[in-house]
């Protein structure tokens, strides 16, 4: 008898089932796209804020004071130390290797080009490393995207080089000329434009710059762009002066200090630091930024949630009637109370599945139209948001129902309520 | 009884009757108006807060003397005349200084109490506070190899004694460097200051204009913005404004379609009054004009309520998240009214030309 009448009532009254429905799986699409994105959004957001450039800096320990104005080096090529080039694709071999999307390796030389004194300094533009059997692309090109090259980028390993825009004017240069480096003659590729130093230096292939300088396989510096965690104060502790479990803790999360810490274990004789202008401002752009989801998304579950409970109301104060009639034919508050919470129960379950496949498919139309990549949905959102949608048409039918068992059914079936 | 008194009498009892159904119906339309306000609010307001945040990445212009030439003398006054508030202007000036033994190493002249306001990421063991006092990068620590206590450096046969007030980590250039107050290293080294770093508040549109202003007011001088820490911060907030957009968009719109289904259910649900109304001969105009007027006022009433909840929302939001207040946006108000009334409108009327076509006796007979 219960479940005829729970199924008749589905098929008898489909208007008002499929508004309360429609309500619901509403609800829980936007709820469900909603939390997606929040979740998801520090990550994307991580990978924008990548665009500051590099966050770690790695150098050799022993290296002597750079001496530097406005990115003109003094410190003669001979002076410091050098870390050694052969250990660098190790940096992908440290536990966060996942987050760390790229490094480039610097040497800067003193040289004359023509007839002029500049400053060359050798790089990665692009390219492929191994580190055991896993083979990636790094360089210039990733960890600093900011510079702009009219022309075209030279290969890694080859003859070509980049002229800075400011060279490149008072020099005249075009891309595809021919420029003579310490004697030997070399092709511009490109004019590189970067709104910092390079724009008075001479980029070039690594291993150029260490023909300069007759020495293979060094490197100077190296810059490293990582995806953090923003720091806290557990982040800014020193690892020495931590209990082993601490330290564990502190090793297996990704902040700056963290992954430099780890950089340091791949790398003989290096120091690596965070560069605190990159690192420590993203962790604050990035929690005001997720902060911001989180209480859009809170004011979105709010707003979600009180749609449902009005609409559930409405469906159930509409049925006064009916319970008036149940009533009179001797059903009891807890049979009446059952058959409303049964019903309701099944439409929270309807309309959360439904809701959810929804909000999983705007959520991916947001990610794929905004971050052009896929958001990540985390599957254990599928119980928690079937879970919540049941409590809060529950919460929200329970009031109506309360109030719809306690009429006298005489008043209600003659119309006067 | 007039039948402007009747109009009013039957737009008002039903109301005040059923105060029940009124609430609820009036409760959607407010938390629509409240979500879509606080939002929209968030929304328009939000870029400036972001903008503000990412001044903490330092300076996005550089004004920098032409190769061999100083910035005029009253550089700083003029920047900041510019500027006029909106972005703090930091000079510099660099010379190589020696050490007693003989070491380069790159001693600045800086305006600290400006500086400290430009590069919160600094990270200062203490600040100068007195004079003779310097600010030592971690790495210049080590050439100076001074236990805590007083170093000379040495410039064009001048010579400066200074003691480190304390020391200064960067991850950078600025470890290697020695900072000096900048009117002690001009008296030092007779250098004034060659290049100006500014923090210009704003969009993009409001930076490009003050690189205009200063291009125009510094004929002698470079004038660049860092392209680094311009263009990423173009690109971060795009994005978070586009998902800002997004959920906007997708909580406005559920606000309005849930509204639309509650206010809906509830003329529904009123079809005896219609046909009451009709049976007595009530005109279809008349009646259109009733539950037309009903929705309009509830619109509107819950449109203002709505609207004062979600500065309210709105306000908390920037508080808890930016410390501090998002400037209320009245101009929003007649769209949030406007688009809650139409909401209403429609709500009503779609119902109404559905009934429009069934007998009232049908209704009355409850079928």
């Amino acid at each position: 008898m219960f479940l005829r009448l729970v199924y008749q009532s589905f098929l008898r009254q489909r208007r008002r089932k499929l508004l309360a429905g429609t309500a619901i799986t509403l609800g829980v699409a936007v709820a469900t796209a909603m939390i997606a994105v929040a979740t998801d959004i520090g990550d994307k957001i991580n990978h924008e804020l990548r665009t500051y450039g590099a966050n770690i800096v790695v150098y050799p320990e022993a290296d002597t004071l750079d001496v530097e104005i406005g990115g003109v080096n003094l410190k003669p090529a001979s002076d410091g130390a050098y870390l050694d080039e052969r250990d660098l694709p190790a940096i992908k071999g440290t536990f966060w290797r996942h987050n760390i999307v790229g490094f480039s390796p610097f040497l800067p030389v003193h040289t004359k080009v023509g007839e002029a004194d500049v400053e060359l300094v050798g790089t990665y533009f692009n390219k492929e490393l191994k580190y055991g059997d896993d083979a990636f692309r790094t360089g210039v090109t990733i960890t600093h995207p900011w510079w702009k090259v009219r022309g075209a980028w030279p290969a890694d390993d080859s003859d070509q080089v980049l002229i800075g825009e400011s060279l490149a004017a008072r020099w005249n240069s075009k891309p595809g000329a021919q420029v003579e480096v310490a004697g030997h003659g070399m092709q511009v590729a490109g004019i590189l434009s970067s709104g910092g130093a390079e724009d008075q230096q001479v980029i070039a292939p690594l291993s150029v710059a260490q023909d300069l300088i007759g020495r293979a396989g060094v490197v100077r510096r190296v810059l490293v762009s990582a995806m953090t965690k923003p720091e806290d104060a557990f982040g800014r502790r020193d690892p020495k002066s931590m209990s082993p479990a601490d330290r564990d803790r502190w090793y297996c999360s990704p902040y700056a200090n963290a992954i430099a810490y780890q950089i340091m274990e791949v790398i003989p004789h290096a120091k690596a630091e965070q560069v605190r202008q990159v690192a420590q401002n993203e962790g604050v752009v990035l929690s005001r930024i997720q902060g911001l989801m989180l209480l859009v998304t809170l004011a979105a579950l709010i707003a979600s949630a009180l749609a449902v409970s009005a609409a559930m109301a409405t469906a159930i104060f509409e049925r006064r009637r009916e319970v008036g009639l149940m009533k009179a034919v001797g059903a009891g508050n807890f049979s009446v109370g059952a058959l409303f919470f049964t019903e309701a129960a099944l439409l929270a379950l309807l309309g959360g599945v439904l809701g959810f496949v929804a909000g999983v498919g705007m959520a991916q139309q947001i990610g794929r139209w905004i971050f052009a990549s896929r958001v990540v949905v985390q599957p254990v959102l599928f119980p928690v948001v079937l879970a919540v949608a049941v409590i809060v048409t529950f919460a929200g039918s329970a009031a109506s129902i309360r109030r719809a068992v306690q009429f006298d059914p005489a008043i209600v079936l003659r119309g006067e309520a | 009884m007039t039948r402007r008194q009747m109009f009013l009498r039957l737009l008002t009892r039903p109301t005040l009757v059923r105060r029940g159904r009124t609430l609820t119906a009036l409760l959607a339309v407010v938390v629509a108006a409240a979500v879509a306000t606080a939002t929209l609010n968030l929304y328009t307001d939000v870029q400036a807060k972001l903008h503000q945040e990412f001044r903490r990445y330092g300076a996005n212009v550089i004004v920098s003397a032409k190769d061999g030439q100083a910035l005029p003398a009253d550089a700083l006054r003029r920047a900041d005349g510019l500027l006029a508030g909106r972005g703090i202007a930091v000079p510099f000036s660099y010379v190589v200084a020696k050490t007693d033994d003989g070491a380069p190493v790159v001693a600045a002249g800086v305006d600290l109490d400006r500086i400290r306001k430009l590069n919160s990421w600094w990270s200062v063991s203490a600040w100068p506070s007195g004079e003779h006092q310097a600010l030592v990068g971690t790495r210049a620590e080590r050439v100076l190899q001074s236990k805590q206590g007083a170093f000379t450096l040495h410039f064009n046969n001048h010579a400066i004694t200074v003691t480190a007030a304390g020391t200064l980590k960067t991850g950078s250039g600025e470890d290697s460097r020695i900072y000096l107050p900048l009117n002690e290293f001009v008296a030092w080294t007779g250098v004034p200051a060659s290049t100006i770093e500014i923090a210009v508040t704003g969009s993009a549109a409001e930076v490009s204009q003050a690189i205009a202003q200063l291009s125009a007011a510094f004929a002698s001088a470079k004038v660049e913005p860092v392209r680094q820490i311009v263009e990423a911060e173009g690109r971060v907030l795009d994005k978070t404004r586009l998902t800002l957009l997004a959920s906007t968009l997708l909580i406005v719109l559920t606000s309005a379609l849930c509204m639309l289904a509650t206010l809906t259910a509830s003329v529904l649900d009123r079809r005896k009054d219609f046909a009451v109304m009709k049976a007595l001969g009530a005109s279809e105009r008349t009646v259109n004009a009733v539950f037309a007027a009903e929705a309009a006022g509830l619109g509107a009433i819950g449109a203002v309520v709505g609207f004062v909840v979600g500065l309210a929302i709105a306000f908390v939001i920037g508080k808890v998240n930016f410390h501090a207040a998002i400037s209320p946006r009245f101009s929003l108000f007649p769209a949030v009214l406007l688009g809650s009334v139409l909401v209403s409108l429609g709500s009503a009327l779609v119902p109404l030309s559905l009934l429009r076509r069934v007998q009232p006796a049908i209704i009355l007979r409850g079928e």
